[in-house]
This record gives C-alpha cells, sequence and structure tokens, in this order.
C-alpha cells in the first residue's frame, strides 16, 4: 500500500469508527438508564435487522431511499450547494410515478412502464429541484432558503390534491397503478416474505455507481466538484458557474424523485400522503456521514435503515425514541469527529513529512 | 496517530465495559396463560390527547381489569406501519391492534396471511369493489368505525342554542374527509335548530402538521370570535389548544373533541364531543379474552355509546336546563332513526 493511499484510507476509516464508538458508549449509558442491558439491547437490534431475512428486508427497503436522498444531497454538496428539498422532490418524484402508473393502461408492458414511471419520478423531482436553481443563477436566492420554502409549497400542493381530488374515499392514497410496478425481493427469494425490499435496490446501486462515474470520471463532474472547492477559480478557469449550479440542484432533485419508486412502484403501488416520512431530511445525514462519496453514502444508508428497523425490534426493551437519538448521536459524533480526527492525523504525520 | 488508537481504545474499553453492566435483561415479567395483545400506535403517537391516547387509556383499563399482556409499538416512518404489525403477528399474538384508518390495507393483507390471530383497526377504512360495493374486511378483523357526526350534530345544536348569536364557528385540522364527516354533522346540527344560522368553518391547513398547530388554531379561533362567533367547536389535535386559550382570551367558548377537555380552558369549554377509542378497544380485548371475538364492521354512534357529549358538575352551569332537554331529546330522535344525520359536507 502505498502511503498516500495509506492516508486517504485512515481519513475515511477513523471518522466513522471513533463517532461510532462514542455512539456506542452513549447508547450504552441510555440503555443502562432505562436498567436494560446493553449487550442484550444491541443484540436484539441486530436480531430484529441483520439476524434474520425479514429484517434485512426492511434495512434493505429502507437503505434503498435513504441511498437516492444520500446521493442527492451529496451531489449538492459536491457543488457547493445545501439542498435541503429532497423531501419535497422524493414525494413530488412519488407522486408523479404513481401518476404514470395510472396513465398507462393495464396492457403496457413492464420493460416499457416501470422506465416511463422512473422517467416521471426523476422529472418530478428535477422540476422541484430546478426551482431553486433557476432562482439562485438568476436571481442570487440562497439555495437553503428555497428549498426550505419550496418543502412547505410542495408537499402543501400534493397534500391538497390527495386529500381532495385523487384520493380513495375515506384514505389519503390513490388507488393502485395499472402499469409500472416494479417486483418486491420475495419474488425472487422466499425467505424476504412480506418485507417491503423490492428491485428499486437494484435501481439505487445503478444510481450510486452512476453518480460516482458521473463525479470523478467525467469532465461535467470535475466542473461540478471544482465549482464546489472554489467557484471563483473555476470561473476563472472558464467553467460557467451558474450552469454547474443549475444542473447540479436539478440532477439533485432529480435523483431524489427517482427515489419515490421505492415505495410507489415497489411497495404500496400507489401514492399515500406523508409516504417521504423524513427519508429526504435523512439524506441530508446520510450525505453527511457518507462524507459525500457515492460509497459511503451506500454504507451509510445502511447503517440509518439499521438503525431506524432497529428501534421498532428493540421497543419491547426501550422506547423507540433511543434509536433516534443514537441516530443523532452519530451525526453529532461524526460532524465532530471528521476535523478532529483529521487535525490528529495531519499532526502525526507532519514529522515524517518534513 | 498513536494519540487517536489511544482514544479509540479507551472508547472501546468503556464500551466493553457497560455492554454487559447491569439490566433486568429481558421485558417486564409476561404473565403467562393471558391474552396477548399488541397495538401499533398512528405516527402521532402518544400524547396527542385524541385517538391515540385514548386507545392507550382503554388498553390500559384493561391490564387493570382484564389483566391481559399488551405491548404497544410506535413506527416511524410508512413502512414501519406494515412493520410493526408484523412484528407483533409474528409472534403470535391473539390480538392486534392499528389505531388509525392508515392501518387499514396493511391490517387486510396481514389477516388474510395471519387467519389464527384476531386483528382489530379503528376508524377503518372500508375499500369498495369496481361496482361500488363495500368489500367487508376479512374474518378475523374487527373494523372499528365511529360516527362522529352523530355526537358532532348535537354539539352543533348546543353551539347553536347557547351562542345566540346567529352565527357558529368551526375549526378543523387538516382538510381531509374524516374531519369533514365532524362539519357535516356540526352544520346539520346548527341548521337543525336554527335555520337561519351560518357556520364559519376553517381549516388549519391540509398537511398532517395542521393537527398539530396551536398558533394557526389561536388566530383561525380569534377571528372567528371577533366577527360575532360566541362557540367553537374545534375537531383539530393539538391544534384546539389555540383555540381553547383563544376562547380564555376573549371569555367566549370552545367546545372540545375526542376526550372530554374541560381541563384545557377551565370556565370557557361548554362541552367535548367524545369518541369512545377507548371503550372500542377495551371492548375488542375483551372479546378476544372472552373467546368471543368475532370479525366484522362495528359502527360506534349515539346508540352504542360511541360518541357522546359530556354534561357533568364542570359545564353544567353553562347549559340552560331547557338547552339541555332539547339536546337529549334531539339525541333519542337520532337514536330513533328519526333524524338522519349526514357524514359528508
Amino acid at each position: 500500500m502505498t502511503s498516500q493511499l495509506r492516508e486517504k484510507f485512515e481519513e475515511a476509516l477513523f471518522p466513522p469508527v471513533v463517532a461510532l464508538l462514542i455512539a456506542l458508549v452513549c447508547g450504552d449509558l441510555l440503555i443502562m438508564s432505562y436498567g436494560q442491558s446493553p449487550a442484550a439491547v444491541y443484540r436484539m437490534l441486530l436480531e430484529g435487522t441483520w439476524g434474520n431475512a425479514y429484517g434485512f428486508g426492511q434495512v434493505l427497503y429502507k437503505a434503498t431511499a435513504l441511498t437516492f436522498t444520500g446521493l442527492a444531497v451529496s451531489i449538492g454538496i459536491r457543488a457547493g450547494l445545501f439542498n435541503v428539498g429532497a423531501e419535497s422532490q422524493l414525494a413530488a418524484g412519488g407522486f408523479l410515478a404513481a401518476m404514470m402508473g395510472l396513465a398507462l393502461s393495464p396492457g403496457v408492458p413492464g420493460v416499457l412502464a416501470v422506465p416511463l414511471c422512473m422517467l416521471a419520478a426523476a422529472a418530478g423531482g428535477g422540476v422541484v429541484g430546478a426551482i431553486p436553481g433557476v432562482l439562485k443563477v438568476k436571481f442570487g436566492a440562497h439555495e437553503v432558503i428555497v428549498t426550505i420554502m419550496l418543502n412547505f409549497v410542495v408537499l402543501a400542493l400534493l397534500n391538497w390534491g390527495i386529500a381532495n381530488h385523487l384520493n380513495v374515499p375515506e384514505t389519503l392514497h390513490t388507488t393502485e397503478i395499472d402499469a409500472g410496478a416494479i417486483p418486491r425481493l420475495e419474488a425472487f427469494i422466499g425467505a424476504f416474505h412480506g418485507s417491503a425490499a423490492n428491485l428499486s435496490l437494484l435501481v439505487a446501486i445503478v444510481t450510486a455507481i452512476l453518480a460516482w462515474f458521473f463525479l470523478f470520471r467525467s469532465r461535467r463532474g470535475f466542473e461540478l466538484r471544482a465549482v464546489g472547492l472554489q467557484p471563483d477559480a473555476a470561473e476563472y478557469g472558464g467553467v460557467s458557474v451558474g450552469g454547474v449550479w443549475f444542473r447540479a440542484l436539478t440532477l439533485s432533485g432529480a435523483i431524489a424523485g427517482l427515489g419515490g419508486i421505492n415505495y410507489v412502484l415497489g411497495y404500496k403501488h400507489y401514492y399515500e400522503e406523508g409516504f417521504a416520512g423524513g427519508a429526504g431530511y435523512l439524506g441530508i445525514a446520510v450525505a453527511l456521514v457518507g462524507r459525500n462519496h457515492p460509497l459511503g453514502v451506500v454504507l451509510a444508508a445502511l447503517f440509518f435503515a439499521t438503525l431506524s428497523q432497529g428501534g421498532l425490534a428493540i421497543h419491547a426493551l426501550v422506547p423507540k425514541q433511543m434509536a433516534e437519538v443514537l441516530q443523532g448521536v452519530v451525526i453529532l459524533a461524526v460532524a465532530m469527529s471528521v476535523p478532529e480526527v483529521r487535525r490528529a492525523l495531519r499532526q502525526s504525520r507532519r514529522p515524517v513529512a518534513a | 496517530m498513536r494519540k487517536l488508537l489511544i482514544v479509540a481504545v479507551a472508547l472501546l474499553v468503556v464500551h466493553a465495559a457497560l455492554l454487559f453492566a447491569g439490566g433486568r435483561g429481558v421485558t417486564e415479567s409476561a404473565r403467562p396463560g393471558a391474552t396477548d395483545v399488541g397495538i401499533v400506535l398512528d405516527v402521532g403517537g402518544r400524547g396527542d390527547k385524541s385517538f391515540n391516547d385514548g386507545a392507550y387509556a382503554g388498553a390500559d383499563s384493561a391490564t387493570r381489569i382484564l389483566g391481559p399482556n399488551i405491548r404497544f409499538i410506535e413506527p416511524g416512518e410508512g413502512s414501519d406501519r406494515e412493520a410493526g404489525l408484523r412484528l407483533l403477528a409474528a409472534e403470535e399474538m391473539d390480538l392486534v391492534i392499528g389505531v388509525g384508518f392508515i392501518f387499514s390495507d396493511d391490517i387486510t393483507n396481514l389477516a388474510k396471511e395471519y387467519p389464527a390471530i384476531s386483528f382489530a383497526c379503528v376508524d377503518y377504512a372500508l375499500s369498495v369493489d369496481d361496482k361500488g360495493n363495500v368489500i367487508p374486511p376479512p374474518p378475523n378483523v374487527a373494523a372499528l368505525k365511529f360516527r362522529e357526526e352523530e355526537g358532532s350534530f348535537l354539539v352543533g345544536a348546543l353551539a347553536a342554542l347557547v351562542g345566540k348569536s346567529k352565527k357558529v364557528g368551526f375549526v378543523g385540522g387538516m382538510d381531509i374527509p374524516l374531519i369533514h364527516k365532524f362539519e357535516a354533522g356540526y352544520r346539520a346540527g346548527v341548521k337543525h335548530v336554527c335555520p337561519d344560522c351560518t357556520v364559519v368553518a376553517q381549516y388549519a391547513g391540509v398537511t398532517p402538521e395542521a393537527f398539530k398547530n396551536p398558533g394557526k388554531g389561536k388566530e383561525l379561533a380569534l377571528s372567528q370570535y371577533q366577527s360575532g362567533v360566541n362557540v367553537i367547536f374545534h375537531a383539530s389535535g393539538s391544534t384546539g389548544q389555540g383555540v381553547f386559550e383563544a376562547a380564555r382570551a376573549t371569555r367566549k367558548l370552545a367546545i372540545g373533541v375526542d376526550a372530554d377537555q374541560a381541563d384545557e380552558a377551565p370556565g370557557f369549554v361548554l362541552t367535548s364531543m367524545v369518541k369512545g377509542v377507548d371503550a372500542a378497544v377495551f371492548d375488542a380485548i375483551q372479546r378476544v379474552q372472552n373467546k368471543t371475538f368475532a370479525g366484522g364492521i362495528y359502527s360506534f354512534g349515539l346508540k352504542e355509546g360511541g360518541v357522546g357529549y359530556i354534561y357533568d358538575e364542570k359545564n353544567k352551569h353553562l347549559i340552560p336546563d331547557d338547552v339541555h332537554a332539547r339536546v337529549e331529546q334531539l339525541e333519542q330522535e337520532i337514536i330513533a332513526g328519526r333524524i338522519k344525520v349526514p357524514s359528508t359536507r
């Protein structure tokens, strides 16, 4: 291993390990404050998630949505933009996917219907993402403010539509889509029976690979990262900063919107009020913990999905909120330990380098 | 580098030391042989002073009187609802209850998969087939439905008779069909006793947040009171806290919902339209325990005591005797079927 590669490796590995240890110790104390044994609770958490096929399927299902939103947020951050709108982009994507699935006739074969629905999902999220892009480039409106406000506007519009016009009576969801359903994993592997995990998983993995290729192997991706690091320098180097911002926010929105297929096409086959359920906001944490790298995002998504599903599993011993507190501790620990660990690593290396 | 390793190792040692420290290990002693009941609450969770708390209260009194083992699950996001139900079903509970219409689909599907387990769903939404016929729930599902419009009708009549201003108010939470039922019944009640009265109906919003926005509730209520409304009925979860605050500030009257809310603004709560989620949950547990559980649609209205209004020591002085007598009479007429209360606007 070359020393440069080793340094990179250490820098990538140490912060999450230290953060995880901090979180574990905090978890120990919390669990003990409920009079339970940490070992028993952690065992139950693992048994309920990675320990059986159903639990593992649920982890995969939750990780799928988080991968999409995590990738969306991290692409924004790579361009120096903070997209807080993944929640409404996800919802808009799911909504348009459902509308496309309802518009197509039942006879349309899956090979045609599924891509069309996916396209609709990406378009839905992309449009919601493009709005802050335009406003930033044309008027200098800050994307954080715009995306936060758009969350309210878009979610309220969707809810109004679903509550008054498109719902099945007495419910807050549409009828089931006629075409474009994505099969569940249980159709291939019987052990996953009952779990919501579906082939959207593969779409998420492919999206992560494409995102990696885009960011680190394409010219556009290079421009995007250059703008994120130093917009003025990038501009001087001949990059159209406004164009990059617009494309980054649109792409970010499209990826978040594509995440809507997980619930709508893969799980329930209808759009339901509030299906996003915070996955958009959690995507920010996933991007942070995953260090804005597609591989890191996938791993972080799996981690947060495990905590979320584990929270249900340990319900008999400790309140579900404990998993949420742990989630918060991990986020804080990562946010703090990344710069700290980096500093420590640099200090230890200095005498060698000099 | 070394410093970092020391920190990491130190954390690891602390963790390992704590890992096996203390703790009872298992859940509180489950009574063997007792009925096992699992309850999955709606996303709102406990503390909503509405149907989640109602279900909890019902389960709580069942624990004291009937002595079943009860487990609660509070789901996080959408797929957790099914996951929570499955978790309980997989543990072979005797009864699994979903609190909220949002569980309807999941319970319907799961009940077919676990025919030996009894299920109950509060506010179960019946689905209809292509021809518009109602599809009955599976045989092991008790659909607990409430005719909120009947109770709302009575408090509507009460509001019009006590308010005396030809104008009565309504503050809804989220603008959805379930809440429209309250409004429809309330309107009908007002019009029944006072045909030339107008009802000012406003909603706090179109998202679930509308059920927990006391600021908005106060704003709506204040503007209604200022426009000449003397009594406001709220069906808006904790948004209603703002309605009560406005009632206190303007010294006018408000009507509570779901549970007796007299203590939210003592002296300014005319009455409350109560919905007996607690009784329905208790009833379901009792039936399973007595082995008399049967699936089907259970509709709770005035006749069954599933809905009603509060008339007790705390609010007697606000309701004149002749008004009370009139409302009692209306109640009998609804029970007898002479008055048909609409459930849609």
